[in-house]
């Protein structure tokens, strides 16, 4: 990684970011777009809650992590506090690994 | 509200932000430790920790440099990856500020769990103070755990031994609970889930994330 590339990604992260904030401000968007804005972001979380619970470098991620996000959402959809789900979530993915299931 | 329970509201909210933020530094001194592993400099991995600030970014960076593909690739990956950034902000433009200075810092911390972590906190005051506090947090740790790991390196055990890597689907998962309450946002984002991963198998990364979004097809009419 040489400072150059380094700086290109950052400042077009960045950029990303920043032109994300903005549009809604200039643009006016009708009320049924803005809908999409929101559902939009929706999709995008599931769509990485799925991918970082089901896969590893583009092949199946191995069952304890699966089954681990599985227990947090049970706890998560129980209202079980926050803090702990991410710990039981942890937890179970830990302790199936220590019982040697990848 | 009366004043207590909004104490109470500040406190849990700053209690889970800090849950996540500790989460957030266990991979962070993996990416220092790994990054330093792959031969980059302290401050190369700093400096990317302090500007890029994404960690899924960062770690597919560092494997394209580590595996001898060359910046040109590396950075075309890390901003594939980014390009879901952009709808975020549309989606969350009004919670993080109205003027400019609130946008053009508030844009740095526009990462996964903070925008998450903010709108399952509706979309008014709370959530505002919700996108700051848990930005903030997870900015700051972030870059401790990557100098922690830069400084450790490999001495660091690997975090999946801990389930670190459940733990952050199963955070998000809980944060989004609210806004699946709304069955248009249940089908979408069931619809965008399945692409998602259907595609990973033959996707670059992060494209399958961004194809999630045709899951909109099926948000019907309101």
């Amino acid at each position: 990684m040489t400072w150059p590339a380094l700086l290109t990604l950052a400042a077009g992260t960045y950029l990303i970011r920043l032109v994300g904030l903005l549009l809604p401000g200039r643009v006016r968007v009708p009320a049924h777009v803005e809908r999409y804005f929101d559902l939009g972001a929706t999709a995008l979380l599931l769509a990485l809650v799925a991918v970082s619970t089901f896969t590893q470098d583009g092949g199946f991620a191995g069952w304890a992590r699966p089954l681990g996000v599985l227990v947090g959402a049970v706890a998560a959809w129980r209202r079980v506090p926050f803090v702990l789900v991410v710990i039981l979530a942890a937890g179970t993915t830990a302790l199936l690994r220590l019982a040697g299931l990848p | 509200m009366d004043v207590g329970s909004s104490d109470r509201t500040l406190r849990e909210d700053a209690r889970d932000a800090l849950a996540l933020a500790v989460a957030v530094s266990v991979v962070a001194v993996s990416f220092g430790a790994l990054a330093t592993a792959a031969g980059l400099p302290l401050l190369i991995t700093m400096a990317m920790s302090l500007l890029v600030l994404a960690g899924g970014a960062q770690f597919l960076a560092v494997a394209i440099i580590a595996a001898g593909g060359g910046a040109v690739a590396a950075v075309a990956g890390g901003l594939l990856l980014n390009l879901r950034h952009l709808p975020y902000g549309l989606a969350v433009a009004d919670v993080v500020g109205d003027r400019w200075p609130a946008k053009v810092f508030g844009a740095h911390l526009l990462i996964d769990e903070v925008v998450a972590f903010s709108r399952a906190r509706g979309s008014g005051a709370r959530a505002r103070r919700a996108y700051w506090t848990s930005g903030i947090l997870l900015a700051t740790f972030w870059n401790a755990g990557t100098l922690l790991g830069v400084v450790a390196g490999s001495a660091i055990p690997d975090p999946s031994v801990f389930g670190v890597d459940a733990a952050f689907p199963a955070a998000l998962l809980a944060l989004l609970l609210p806004a699946l309450r709304q069955s248009d946002a249940r089908r979408v984002g069931l619809a965008s889930a399945v692409i998602a991963v259907a595609t990973t198998p033959f996707l670059a990364p992060g494209l399958p994330v961004l194809a999630g979004l045709l899951g909109l097809a099926v948000a019907g009419r309101e």
